[in-house]
């Protein structure tokens, strides 16, 4: 048996803040519960049966005053405690721009890495201390879930849409990753190893990783192999709009709403490109559904998000 | 024993007059009943069989976690093994056991009816929920299910190798007994209550089946929907929650929890209604607040329809919906904050009397206070991530489910067991059981809450070596905990044969149902009883229980 634990490692940002609100949230459900505790002992041993203590009708204010006193005093606690715990979340809701990204594929009973330059591994992750690192994660058939308990951060993982993840590394050190969400009969060995590295032991690394054409250069290729630029290039003849710079911005769309262009809503187009027809374009789009994989999803969205600069440009 | 009242013991007892136990013989007179009392029996038998049936799981479950590595089961035959524990637990025994039981012995002895509103539908809903429990045993027999009795799509829908539609079926048919039992309670509270028994004269038990029963008949449509949708997309291949033709497996989550966290109140609303008559006859003390325990109650099960999405803050739902669900989360928590400040301000000036029943009572409310405050852990949204789908869950439900509805139902069967069956169980061996209980529970599931917090992940039959040492607690525990669900069982089996005769009050209690005799004859009430007081007449109003022996109780209603 391993030594006794009573604390995880802590090795993000995040898990700091994390940490000391579960800390003040023991510290007050500590006192609550003492309170409770000791107010039903020390009620039960002197007002056992035929003890010598004085019994009769309760005071007037214990009844109507302390009701609706301890009935606003938990409701302050409850709301105090909402503000506490949202804050503490809405402080780390955004990743911060330029944000080192890292492309997550689970599937039954193993989860692929990908980064920027196109190295990969299986089960494991690398990460540099000290830099933002975002996780753009999406499942082949179940849902699972990103579970890293040292940085307190765990985000489920579905099949048919990306969702995503950041953390800051605070401390180098191996740490242990979990599938969450139980997906099937090897769900509890679905895990694996991030390793949070120094930033130039994480460049050496990286860069020593066997590496294949990167994202965005297969997904262009594909981009033109599949006859996406057949309509969707500057100088075609088909009336399509053209996805330079599309990436991250608002799109207005046939129906009057506006939505952002980003990884779902480009993904969504290619598989079900009837659904958010751009306003002034006909809905003559096939849809792609089986004929790109999830991998291809993945080059194909790279691609567009590196068109990002072209328009700007 | 304390003894309440001189009147426990009957020296030379008289010939007993015919009961509802004794009234009609043979097995047809009980398997085509209408007498409420006796279809509480027939639920109490049903009910303790899946009992053993899912808490044959849970041994599986321990035993297999006493080591990091998989050396009793396999993967597949674990994850059946949870499965089928959470599926039966919740379907099977949870829910049903005190409705069914206490709910449909109790409902019409405290309001002073002669029966429930409709008595065939409430034997009709015994054979569905047997049926329903025939389906889930062909569910185990065929091979089990392996999807966690949760059933999150696409994994059920599209994946699994266990006979899921079986298990739907189960789950879906007892559906239809949940809701003809609580429309059955509904109309019996509403047009069977005593003469002079208004509204806020109503014990709280009453009160808490009744708003259990609302829940029930609310929320129950939704889970029968949701499974309905599991077996069109499985067996006809209609996609609805698979994506990769068009479905949102979110959709499941967001149906399936705005049935299963009512499901939670369900569970445990009955309980608090059983702690309030504990607390109050063993304390020999008016409620605490009573207008306020009944708006907890009714506060309770209208916003915990409004939770359902803390179960979801890492399915990828938007942050805001998170915060908004973490916002009522919080604010269900203030009702149930107040329940139990209640319960523990009735003791002051109180007259205490340790029986086995108030051993439970006092249990529960650590139990539960526990529980509950665990509850704003994972109403926190930052925590919530880190914790969900670890063993501080897992401990947390337990907590509530288990810990509180589970006490509660032994120690109200402890408190009727005398007037469903006309016998006294041995107190001695009633109050070890009961402090048996609370420290078992504490060592099998505490250790939970802090291996849940280091990160260990539930629905894992094999797991790292750091958790090794948590788990052997909580299996030594389980042992324990194990012991003190069967000793009940044992001295109350010997207490059919072997019991004092219980008198109509043994307890001096004020119910309704105490001022018949124990047990009741088959018509309840020999002249219906009219009510001029509230419950809980353990003392004069405005004024405390004398520090006297001379008992002051007065019954609630009186024969006219």
């Amino acid at each position: 048996m391993s030594p006794l634990t009573l604390w995880p490692a802590t090795a993000s940002e995040q898990a700091a803040r994390i940490d000391m609100l579960f800390t003040g949230l023991l510290v007050i459900s500590g006192a609550i519960l003492l309170l409770v505790a000791g107010l039903l002992l020390v009620l039960c041993a002197r007002y056992r049966r035929g003890s010598a203590a004085p019994r009769g009708d309760l005071p007037d204010f214990i009844r109507r005053d302390v009701e609706i006193g301890w009935t606003a005093a938990t409701l302050f606690l409850a709301l105090f405690l909402f503000w506490w715990a949202g804050a503490t979340q809405l402080r780390a809701s955004d990743p911060p721009a330029g944000a080192l990204e890292v492309h997550v594929v689970a599937k039954q009973w193993m989860w692929k890495t990908r980064y920027p330059n196109g190295a990969r591994e299986i089960n494991a992750l690398h990460a540099p201390r000290g830099e933002a690192m975002r996780l753009m994660m999406t499942s082949q058939d179940v849902i699972h879930s990103f579970f890293v308990p040292a940085f307190r951060l765990k985000q489920d993982v579905l099949p048919g849409r990306f969702t995503e993840m950041w953390f800051r590394a605070t401390k180098p050190g191996e740490y242990r990753l979990f599938c969450a969400e139980f997906c099937g009969t090897d769900h509890a060995r679905m895990g694996g190893t991030v390793t949070v590295m120094e930033p130039e032991d994480f460049a050496r690394w990286v860069a020593a990783q066997p590496q294949e054409e990167d994202l965005p250069g297969e997904g262009a290729a594909l981009f033109t192999a599949l006859g996406c630029s057949g309509c969707h290039a500057a100088a075609s003849a088909v009336h399509a709009p053209v996805l330079a710079g599309v990436y991250g911005r608002m799109v207005h769309l046939a129906d009057g709403r506006t939505v952002r262009a980003d990884e779902a809503y480009l993904r969504d187009s290619i598989l079900q490109p009837k659904r958010d027809v751009v306003v002034g374009y006909e809905p003559i789009m096939p849809s792609f559904d089986g004929l790109v994989d999830e991998a291809d999803l993945q080059r194909l969205v790279a691609y567009l998000q590196s068109l990002r600069g072209e328009a700007a440009r | 024993m304390s003894g309440i009242t001189a009147e426990r013991a009957i020296p030379g007892a008289p010939p007993r007059e015919p009961s509802y136990l004794t009234a009609k013989t043979g097995l047809a007179s009980w398997l085509l009943t209408t007498d409420h009392k006796r279809i509480a029996l027939l639920y109490m038998a049903a009910i303790t069989v899946f009992f053993f049936v899912g808490g044959a799981g849970a041994v599986a479950i321990r035993i297999e976690l006493f080591t990091p590595q998989a050396d009793l089961l396999s993967a597949d035959a674990y994850n059946r093994a949870f499965t089928f524990h959470g599926v039966i637990m919740v379907w099977f025994f949870l829910i049903p056991s005190i409705p069914n039981i206490l709910g449909n012995f109790l409902l019409p002895l405290m309001i002073g009816a002669k029966d429930l509103a409709f008595p065939r539908l409430n034997l009709a809903s015994w054979y569905i929920f047997m049926a329903a429990g025939g389906l889930a045993v062909y569910t185990l027999l065929s091979g089990g299910v392996d999807t966690g009795w949760t059933f999150y799509t696409p994994l059920t829908t599209a994946f699994s190798n266990g006979n899921v539609l079986a298990a739907a079926a189960a789950v879906f048919v007892s559906g239809f007994s949940t809701i003809a039992t609580a429309v059955n309670f509904i109309a019996t509270v509403h047009l069977q209550r005593a003469p002079g028994l208004t509204w806020f004269r109503l014990p709280l038990f009453v009160w808490a089946i009744y708003a259990t029963s609302i829940v029930m008949v609310l929320a129950t449509p939704v889970l029968a929907m949701v499974l309905a949708l599991i077996f069109a997309e499985r067996a006809f291949g209609i996609p609805i929650f698979d994506p990769l033709r068009g479905g949102d497996p979110i959709l499941f989550q967001h149906l399936f929890w705005f049935y299963s966290h009512p499901a939670v109140y369900i569970m445990v609303l009955p309980s608090f209604g059983v702690i309030s008559e504990l607390v109050t006859c063993y304390a020999r003390r008016r409620v605490f607040g009573y207008n306020f325990m009944v708006y907890a109650i009714l506060w309770i099960s209208l916003v915990g329809f409004l939770v359902w999405g803390h179960h979801m803050f890492v399915s990828g739902q938007s942050l805001f919906a998170s915060l908004a669900f973490s916002l009522l989360s919080f604010i269900v928590a203030v009702p149930s904050a107040i329940k139990v400040f209640n319960w523990t301000a009735t003791l002051y000036r109180g007259q205490i009397v340790f029986d086995a029943p108030m051993i439970y009572a006092l249990g529960f409310i650590g139990l539960f206070t526990i529980g509950g405050l665990t509850g704003l852990f994972l109403a926190s949204v930052p925590v919530d991530i880190h914790v969900t789908d670890t063993y501080f869950v897992v401990a947390h439900f337990h907590y509530i489910m288990v810990g509180g509805a589970v006490s509660a139902l032994y120690g109200g069967l402890a408190f009727w067991w005398p007037k469903i069956t006309g016998r006294l169980y041995p107190e001695g061996w009633a109050r070890f059981a009961a402090i048996m209980m609370f420290f078992g529970f504490g060592f099998t599931f505490f250790p939970m809450f802090i291996m849940g917090y280091l990160g260990m992940p539930r629905r894992y039959h094999v797991y790292p070596e750091e958790f090794q040492v948590w788990h052997v607690l909580a299996s030594a525990g389980a042992v324990i905990l194990a012991f003190a669900y069967l000793l009940p069982m044992g001295f109350f089996a010997w207490s059919l044969i072997w019991g004092r005769r219980a008198p109509a009050n043994p307890w001096g209690a004020t119910g309704l149902e105490w001022q018949t005799s124990s047990p009741p004859p088959e018509e309840n009430f020999h002249t219906p009883p009219v009510v001029e007081q509230g419950p809980y007449n353990y003392h004069p109003e405005h004024a405390g229980p004398p520090a006297l022996e001379r008992e002051q109780h007065q019954p609630q209603g009186r024969q006219p």
